[in-house]
């Protein structure tokens, strides 16, 4: 291989700045496509799980819409097809003058995308609860919005933490497809610094190091949440 | 350690024993040089390609790689095969970005890099390159309604730039150096991403090399929608893209170059490419293969 290392490259301004502001988009491409993929997630992880058949029909739509199309192919229709349905004036705004389109495009993709996973872990986590306990507290007069408040959620949240962690993890790493359409995060300044320096090598051994290590505190992070969670008596639990 | 060398030299004297197996003689492997050699040994020539960089290099109506670039790049794989006397090479295509052309040269997997890449300075520090093939440089792309004749032009307005290309550079130190203001820059992935961000209003421009621009044109649908304009931002000569420290191999490629040009053969090719999108050849550029075609 004929390749000339220069690891020096890495410390240089501007390339240290591009890579720590990679990192800071990553964030918060990755943090907020989290809150999204929570949030609707776990409404619709619910929405599977309630007596009524068409909200649960609808809701096992919007899983297998968002879990069965490519990541990738999304993106792009989120940022190059939504535009073009809306009305003319507001497909415009979305392209030109709404605040960081690339970035919000991203985080609702990627939001969208990750709230399939996350409802599907919900939802496992709530049909893993017996039956019975569910009985027992209609049996005392709780109605069925109260058996989930009270029983339903505070056990199956504590159940899935595990599951969950794949799913913040995996946020944080599909955030990198924000580049195709044009979010400099992390790799996208990588390929930056390697376009600017033809320095690839080292511009991407640094990226794969900071990705390491945001996914080991993440994993550190939801132990800890897990350990403080976890139910007593449960599998896996001391 | 000492082990460890121990096993690479046994390596070493095997792999060497297979390939004189293979070659006629090593001897000769030696005089090859190491990308001919491999080329050689394996009967396969890995080359690079684009797939949107129209005329230069990018997939045709039968899915295969096509283009000006890709034409001058078959009659080098003829010469390389009377330079290492063979009948048949198998063409192993790869298809390269931007981003992917200079490590996939520098970590040995191309042969060639056949599509439309700016020879300059600083990617010689990890690449070689061929004689120059084609001169352009770096203009604007704009739709004919949107107010834009110069890169002064494009204060306020957002343009898009493809992610790697020198015209992504370019571009942007201009805007720097003229203190240019409030332009909003959108990245984009390759031509054909640009010119959709174009075409959908997302920015008012698209830059790169002018000839590339012309492509994207020819391949609208409205191709009267669109026109290019303003100076030229750079100098962009192309080159096809060599490993580096193999001055055999790149001996055997300059020179079928150097017999296209002093044979005339160029202009044919040069016309097959660019005639129908009505580009004559500019003045510097038949200048350009005059100097380079070198006597035998």
């Amino acid at each position: 291989m004929n390749y000339n290392w220069n690891w020096a490259v890495l410390f240089q301004e501007p390339y240290l700045g591009w890579l720590l502001s990679g990192l800071q988009w990553t964030l918060l491409v990755a943090i907020a496509a989290w809150v999204i993929a929570f949030v609707v997630g776990s409404t619709i992880g619910i929405l599977r799980t309630v007596p009524n058949r068409l909200v649960r029909t609808l809701a096992a739509a919007y899983v297998e819409l968002f879990r069965n199309i490519p990541l990738l192919v999304q993106l792009f229709v989120w940022y190059f097809v939504v535009p073009e349905l809306l009305p003319e004036d507001l497909g415009l705004w979305v392209k030109r003058d709404m605040p960081n389109p690339e970035y919000v495009t991203a985080v609702v993709a990627l939001g969208a995308y990750t709230a399939a996973r996350v409802a599907e872990q919900v939802r496992s986590g709530i049909q893993t609860i017996r039956k019975d306990l569910v009985n027992a507290g209609l049996a005392i007069g709780l109605t069925p919005l109260q058996t989930y408040l009270y029983i339903r959620l505070p056990i199956s949240y504590r159940i899935i933490v595990p599951p969950l962690t794949s799913e913040f993890l995996t946020i944080f790493k599909n955030s990198s497809l924000a580049l195709t359409i044009g979010v400099l995060e992390l790799t996208a300044q990588a390929r930056q610094i390697e376009n600017y320096t033809f320095q690839g090598f080292e511009a991407f051994t640094a990226a794969t190091v900071l990705y390491l290590v945001i996914t080991l505190l993440v994993v550190l992070l939801m132990r800890l949440i897990d350990q403080k969670t976890r139910i007593p008596g449960s599998v896996g639990a001391n | 350690m000492e082990m460890k060398m121990k096993r690479l030299g046994t390596l070493l004297t095997a792999a060497a024993i297979g390939l004189s197996t293979i070659g006629t003689s090593s001897a000769q492997d030696q005089e090859l040089g190491p990308t001919l050699s491999k080329i050689k040994g394996s009967g396969v020539i890995t080359i690079g390609h684009r797939e949107t960089s129209v005329p230069f290099s990018y997939i045709g109506e039968e899915q295969q790689p096509v283009g000006y670039t890709i034409d001058i790049c078959m009659q080098i794989v003829d010469e390389i095969k009377s330079e290492i006397g063979v009948d048949e090479l198998n063409i192993k295509w790869v298809p390269v970005t931007p981003q992917t052309r200079i490590p996939l040269m520098a970590n040995g997997t191309l042969n060639l890099e056949c599509g439309s890449t700016t020879n300059n300075l600083t990617r010689q520090q990890q690449v070689d390159y061929a004689a120059i093939t084609y001169i352009t440089g770096t203009k604007l792309l704009t739709k004919k309604d949107s107010g834009i004749a110069t890169v002064e032009d494009l204060a306020g307005k957002p343009i898009a730039l493809a992610q790697g290309t020198t015209n992504e550079r370019v571009v942007k130190e201009a805007i720097e150096e003229r203190g240019i203001e409030d332009v909003n820059i959108v990245s984009v992935r390759d031509h054909a991403e640009g010119f959709l961000a174009l075409q959908t209003d997302r920015v008012d421009a698209y830059s790169t090399d002018d000839i590339l621009l012309y492509g994207l044109i020819e391949k609208a649908r409205d191709p009267e929608t669109y026109e290019v304009v303003g100076d030229f931002l750079s100098y962009d000569p192309y080159a096809i893209m060599l490993p580096q420290n193999d001055s055999k191999f790149r001996l055997v490629v300059n020179r079928r170059l150097a017999e296209l040009f002093r044979t005339g053969e160029i202009e044919k090719i040069y016309s097959k490419w660019f005639e129908p999108m009505g580009v004559p050849m500019s003045d510097l550029l038949r200048a350009n293969f005059k100097i380079n075609a070198l006597p035998k």
